[in-house]
């Protein structure tokens, strides 16, 4: 997993609330066999004006024009502001994949559904939360001023504007360091490699059938 | 030493280390694998240049995309063979044991696995589909896990997982004739509900569980996922011990004995504590059918359509509504009176054996009703439908006018060619009635086998217990 420290980076206001997991990544998708290559499919529906399936190359598809990401200004953002629940329903993967591809690295939101926030530290996403005025202000900032970029320091727990202003966001210690550190849980897992061959090891001996 | 329930005991046998925050870093026996969840994973591993901990724990097979016809031409649908021809590259690259599309040991993964004796009890069982609670039938911890873990386990061998609360449900008594272990899955979901087993592993016990067959016993876990639970399970005794004997991946001679010794010592303790406890009794169950959208909307085969002016509350009533709107039924029409179109028997949780025999002694001499499009029997494995062809049920099931198909999960969630029509009715074995499951709009009613083959017949619902 991608380490994630510092970023500052273009910012792509997305202004709905309950923005859903079908949404981001409509289910036809799920059929591919890849991890990645979700990014052109990412809103699928609120992008394009076809409808879409796995495979398809999308250069020439026809975009919404007044869908955000398809604006010019906003082409290679890497910070996405949202509204609240961000990420609700189904519990696919497939989401934080696709948001992942498009080129996000971080989010930000008053709120997101529980097991989307989970799933962006599990593939290297930063999620932050801050309160609604500040996200308000945010969305503005964003959308009155064209190539606005955030300066995101995960080892401060800062966001902070172009103006110097900083807001403080809160993230569990230890997903902090893991998404730091780029430690994906296998990576984690496997700092226990010495604990885990001598609980074979035992177990060969006491329950050999199961080898 | 404290009584201990079956779950605690196989739990505690599987930690490999305790985390501060209370998880533990658990122990995976056996992983099964099939081409829908495993290709990101897959992935995962390529991507990070790691390598499988320990190969020979899992074993791959293709069912949910595989056709049930012309198993020659192979597959037409070109996304679904790809995933399929995806799951033989990485079982190649990794060394991972894979029954493929010509083996006549491929078929749905949970059926695939029990046959070939690769669950044993006391295992730990997890595999990238929620109806890995199956397994549970031997005695064992099986659960459903999502991508990210099924690369987990295939990295480390290991899961990192907090310990569910332990919920014992009794079903006492005598099984009445008739009743299988469908009607009891879907009796007891139909009392505690999608969501009453949510935070618990579930433990199936009593007289009317012991009575089951080895069939019966995985129909019954199988479902527990319907239930919300983490998984379902049933202690160890003889019936489980003589499944497993002999089968080509159970161990043999000494090791066997060794095993068998340990296994025995399978069953929740007298006074052990359950974090809950249910009792029901088994006189009160009768065939059981499902009349909505959620398998906990579902009624014995005596009642009537409900009415959502009876619901208990304002949520349930607009549940019930909405259900009656998709499935196109009037409250108070009684179950029996409901025609049917289409005719599914297989799937994980009532593709074997013994299903196709108590579908087969009904349809006997008989044939499919006319208002009845499509009866399909759907073995859940080559070698369920070897058998079933060695006892000549196929001939039986073709007589009928059902159509005998190769193995694969089919018409349970039509990802393949078998799917429903909007607005088509199923008698179906399957295990999930959500709108769309079976193709979109199509209507699915849960069953038993031998409920599923007499609605066939009868070209609607009947009471099989006096249909005979
Ligand atoms: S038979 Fe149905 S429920 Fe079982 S694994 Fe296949 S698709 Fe899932």
């Amino acid at each position: 997993m991608q380490a994630f420290t510092k970023l500052n980076g273009l910012v792509a206001p997305m202004d709905r609330a309950n923005v859903d997991t079908d949404a981001i990544i409509p289910k036809q998708f799920l059929k591919s066999i890849k991890r990645t290559g979700y990014g052109p499919f990412l809103f699928d529906e609120w992008r394009y004006e076809d409808h879409g399936e796995p495979g398809m190359d999308c250069t020439n598809r026809p975009k919404r024009a007044d869908f955000v990401l398809n604006k010019q200004r906003y082409q290679g953002a890497e910070i996405l502001l949202a509204r609240e629940n961000f990420g609700c329903g189904s519990s696919r993967e497939h989401a934080p994949w696709a948001i992942l591809d498009f080129g996000f690295s971080c989010v930000i939101a008053p709120s997101f559904a529980d097991i989307f926030f989970n799933n962006c530290f599990k593939n290297g996403i930063l999620p932050i939360v801050l309160d609604d005025l500040v996200m308000d202000q945010l969305f503005k900032a964003c959308v009155k001023h064209e190539g606005y970029r955030l300066d995101v320091d995960l080892e401060q727990q800062t966001v902070t504007t172009p103006g110097g202003e900083s807001f403080h966001f809160e993230v569990d210690t230890f997903r902090k360091h893991c998404l730091l550190n780029g430690l994906d849980d296998i990576a984690l897992t496997l700092t226990q490699t010495d604990v885990i061959c001598s609980y074979e090891n035992e177990r060969r001996k006491s329950a050999s059938w199961l080898f | 030493m404290k009584a201990k329930t079956l779950f605690d005991k196989i739990w505690g046998q599987h930690i490999v280390k305790e985390n501060d925050d209370g998880s533990v870093l658990l122990y995976i026996d056996r992983h099964l694998v099939h081409e829908v969840t495993s290709p990101q994973a897959f992935e995962g591993l390529r991507l990070a240049g790691r390598k499988p901990w320990r190969v020979n724990a899992s074993v791959a097979t293709p069912d949910h995309n595989v056709p049930t016809t012309e198993r020659d031409k192979g597959i037409t649908d070109p996304v679904s063979r790809t995933q399929v021809e995806t799951l033989d590259s990485n079982c190649e690259e990794f060394g991972i044991t894979e029954f493929g599309l010509d083996d006549i040991r491929q078929g749905v993964v949970h059926v695939m696995g029990p046959e070939q004796g690769l669950i044993l009890p006391g295992m730990t069982v997890v595999c990238g589909d929620s109806h890995t609670s199956t397994h549970g039938a031997f005695g064992s911890i099986a659960m459903g896990i999502g991508t990210s873990e099924v690369e987990h386990v295939l990295a480390t061998q290991c899961l990192i997982q907090k310990k569910p609360k332990v919920m014992r449900i009794n079903v006492n008594g005598a099984r009445p004739n008739g009743i299988t272990g469908k009607d009891i899955a879907l009796f007891i979901i139909g009392k505690v509900g999608t969501a009453g087993g949510t935070g618990y592993a579930l433990e199936f016990a009593g007289e009317a569980i012991r009575s089951l067959s080895m069939e019966g016993r995985m129909t019954l876990c199988n479902m527990a996922i319907e239930a919300g639970a983490r998984c379902g399970m049933i202690a160890v005794d003889d019936v489980t011990i003589d499944y497993v004997n002999g089968r080509p991946y159970a161990p043999s001679g000494e090791i066997w004995e060794q095993a068998e010794a340990a296994w025995r010592q399978l069953h929740s303790d007298d006074h052990a504590n359950f974090d809950k406890e249910l009792n029901f009794q088994a006189k009160d169950i009768v065939p059981q059918v499902s009349w909505g959208t959620s398998p906990e909307m579902e009624l014995p085969i005596t009642e009537s359509v409900p009415d959502p002016l009876d619901a208990r509350d304002e949520v349930q009533r607009e549940g019930w509504s909405r259900a009656l709107q998709y499935m196109g039924l009037q409250a108070g029409t009684p179950l029996q009176d409901i025609n049917i179109d289409k005719v599914f028997i297989g799937s994980c949780t009532n593709g074997r054996i013994e299903d196709f025999r108590e579908a087969a002694a009904m349809v006997k001499g008989k044939h499919v009703a006319k208002n009845v499009k499509l009866a399909l029997a759907v073995p859940g494995s080559g070698l369920v439908k070897q058998q079933a062809e060695t006892e000549g049920l196929d001939t039986i099931f073709r007589e009928a006018g059902f159509e005998w198909r190769e193995p694969g999960c089919s018409m349970c969630l039509a990802m393949n060619a078998d799917r429903l029509e909007p607005r088509e009715r199923c008698a179906s074995t399957s295990n999930r009635n959500f709108e769309g499951r079976q193709g979109m709009g199509g209507r699915t009613h849960l069953v038993s086998p031998a409920m599923a083959a007499a609605a066939a017949i009868a070209g609607h619902f009947v009471d099989i217990r006096d249909w005979h």
